[in-house]
């Protein structure tokens, strides 16, 4: 079984975000990155796939981003992936549909047998990718997935809604975009990162094209106003209904 | 003059409210960009010709109607081609879509049909010189980007509850739509629906989103959530990541980074401390009430109102104090 892994060097989140002083893009400085959360269960779920089928087959990890995004194929490698492929693009363009047509060039005549990649990109939360890389293959496609079985040709998937789920059924190959809730993923062990240094990592440049979406400005949300404690206990409960009924109006 | 195509979400056979709000913000966006039409792709199985009246109300001129067995289950091979091939031979400046789930899944098979750009999850638009120019929350929603696109049509989503339906009465007619491909041939097939609980309200519906965290403590307390959601009456019942990964609620209750994004009316947060993924789901609520012993909870930073308290102790009295407060009306 041949698997790509589509994965993305995202921000690490748990910082306060500047923009630059043109508001043209987010401040990079200070920012530490890593492995997309979705993408890191996209490639567990990857090597679960090979491992239950005697290991038999390939993942292979595929980036689009900057010279630095080769650090964010390296975990994947050491986590068990067997080669990765960096298509680099200096711009931090957030335009869907370019980037699904670098990664369908890429992935046109791989022969795999199965796409996988993270449901949402955190940063630019595009969350478009996936579904345009398999129109541009002309490839089944299932987003938000939960759940997976493959046997032999075919897989059946939950795919999360808003508090609800479809369960879905599909032929291979197919591409699919893995929803939290699928799997853990694994720690790259030392052998692992060990390993990883010696796998093969092809460097090529993106065929990114023209961006049709442009972003004309960025910007911090405004911050919420501090709110009011109103009490420590169910003293307090007569308060917060008046204040719901006559200030709120939410009730 | 453009006219807009809207995709009515359904579920189950019924209209969302998303798809109430995707028409109004259709209006909206035909109004601004000099007074097109807006017309309504309705999909289903027989029966669903029985929801183009809601639409007609909130502004649809044109029902453009998808009645068809093939369509009583979500089938998004089938519609994104019969949406392209829809709006590749009708004068549309613009697709709208929701930004849900189905939204998310429909909108960008249809783009990479037709070759042109789609922006995702807009808070907010404007048309400006025929481009359409838009907020999109990023980076957990800690960074807010503004996207321009003009397209041949542009397509946009709209987050769920940035637009409120609006009633916009028209005389609407309805045309049947033919079907781009035989429904029944698609290679990805909705074989089951699984509702959430009964005749619960789903969290994008919800004017009211009663979420519970780890300091709720076992599965059965979130009956606590839920008696509060019933008191409301329009109540959804959420929850944190800790909760969905103990298995406590469903992983699509989930609320946050990793689940759902929501912005109700109220957001009233259960023993939730406010982890930075947590709040980057549900930070733009209109109102937000913390319930939760620990003082010092960054959940406590963005709430509106706090009661530093026992969950245990506090939400009866609140479900009760809620009870008597509709019983007045």
């Amino acid at each position: 079984m041949k698997i790509a892994v589509c994965i993305k060097r995202v921000p690490v989140m748990e910082v306060k975000f500047a923009i630059t002083a043109d508001g043209s893009r987010v401040d990079e400085t200070g920012l530490k990155y890593d492995v997309n959360d979705f993408d890191l269960w996209a490639i567990e779920a990857g090597l679960q796939l090979k491992e239950k089928n005697n290991n038999v087959g390939e993942v292979v990890a595929i980036s689009l981003g900057p010279d630095a995004a080769q650090e964010t194929i390296r975990k994947a490698l050491a986590m068990g992936a067997d080669r990765g492929i960096l298509l680099k693009a200096d711009s931090a363009s957030g335009d869907g549909l370019s980037i699904a047509r670098a990664l369908a060039a890429e992935l046109k005549d791989g022969g795999y047998d199965l796409v996988l990649m993270g449901r949402i990109a955190i940063d630019s939360m595009n969350q478009m990718t996936g579904p345009m890389v398999a129109e541009l293959l002309d490839l089944p496609c299932v987003t938000n997935v939960f759940r997976l079985e493959i046997t032999g040709n075919t897989g059946r998937a939950e795919r999360a809604l808003e508090g609800a789920s479809e369960v879905v059924e599909f032929p291979l190959p197919a591409l699919l975009t893995i929803d939290d809730g699928l799997n853990k993923e694994r720690l790259p062990s030392l052998k692992g990162i060990m390993a990883a240094k010696k796998k093969p990592l092809d460097v090529k440049p993106a065929q990114l094209g023209e961006a049709q979406v442009k972003v004309t400005n960025m910007a911090l949300p405004p911050e919420r106003a501090a709110g009011r404690i109103l009490g420590d206990s169910s003293a307090a409960v007569p308060e917060l209904v008046k204040l719901l009924q006559t200030e709120a109006k939410v009730l | 003059m453009a006219n807009v195509l809207v995709f009515a979400e359904t579920r189950g056979g019924e209209l969302r409210k998303v798809a109430l709000e995707a028409v109004t913000a259709a209006q909206v966006l035909a109004a601004q960009s000099g007074g097109g039409d807006v017309h309504v792709v309705l999909a289903g199985a027989e029966g669903i010709a029985s929801k183009a009246d809601s639409l007609a109300m909130h502004g649809a001129d044109t029902v453009l109607l998808l009645e068809n067995a093939g369509f009583t289950q979500y089938n998004p091979e089938a519609l994104a081609a019969t949406i392209a091939v829809r709006l590749k031979g009708g004068d549309y400046g613009f697709a709208l879509f929701s930004a849900t789930a189905q939204g998310r899944d429909l909108s960008p098979r249809v783009a990479a049909k037709l070759g042109v750009g789609l922006v995702p999850d807009l808070t907010g638009f404007r048309v400006e010189n025929g481009a359409v120019v838009g907020e999109h929350p990023q980076n957990n929603g800690k960074v807010v980007a503004t996207l321009s696109l003009s397209g041949n049509p542009a397509i946009l989503q709209v987050r769920p509850a940035a637009f409120q339906p609006a009633p916009h009465p028209k005389s609407t007619v309805v045309e049947a739509l033919v079907a781009a491909v035989d429904p029944m041939a698609s290679r990805v097939k909705v074989v089951e629906l699984k509702q959430g609980s009964g005749d619960k309200i789903d969290l994008n519906d919800a004017p009211v989103i009663v979420a519970g965290g780890r300091g709720l403590k076992a599965a059965e307390n979130f009956k606590l959530c839920e008696d509060l959601a019933d008191a409301f009456g329009n109540a959804a019942v959420g929850a944190t990541r800790a909760v969905t990964d103990e298995g406590w609620r469903p992983h699509t209750d989930q609320i946050g980074q990793t689940g759902r994004n929501v912005s109700p009316n109220l957001y009233i947060a259960v023993g939730i401390s406010g982890a930075i993924q947590h709040l980057a789901g549900m930070r733009t609520s209109k109102t937000i009430v913390a319930i939760n012993k620990d003082k010092d909870a960054p959940i406590f930073k963005i709430a509106d109102y706090g009661i530093v308290g026992d969950v245990f102790e506090v939400m009866p009295a609140l479900t009760a104090a809620v009870k008597a407060a509709k019983a007045q009306g």
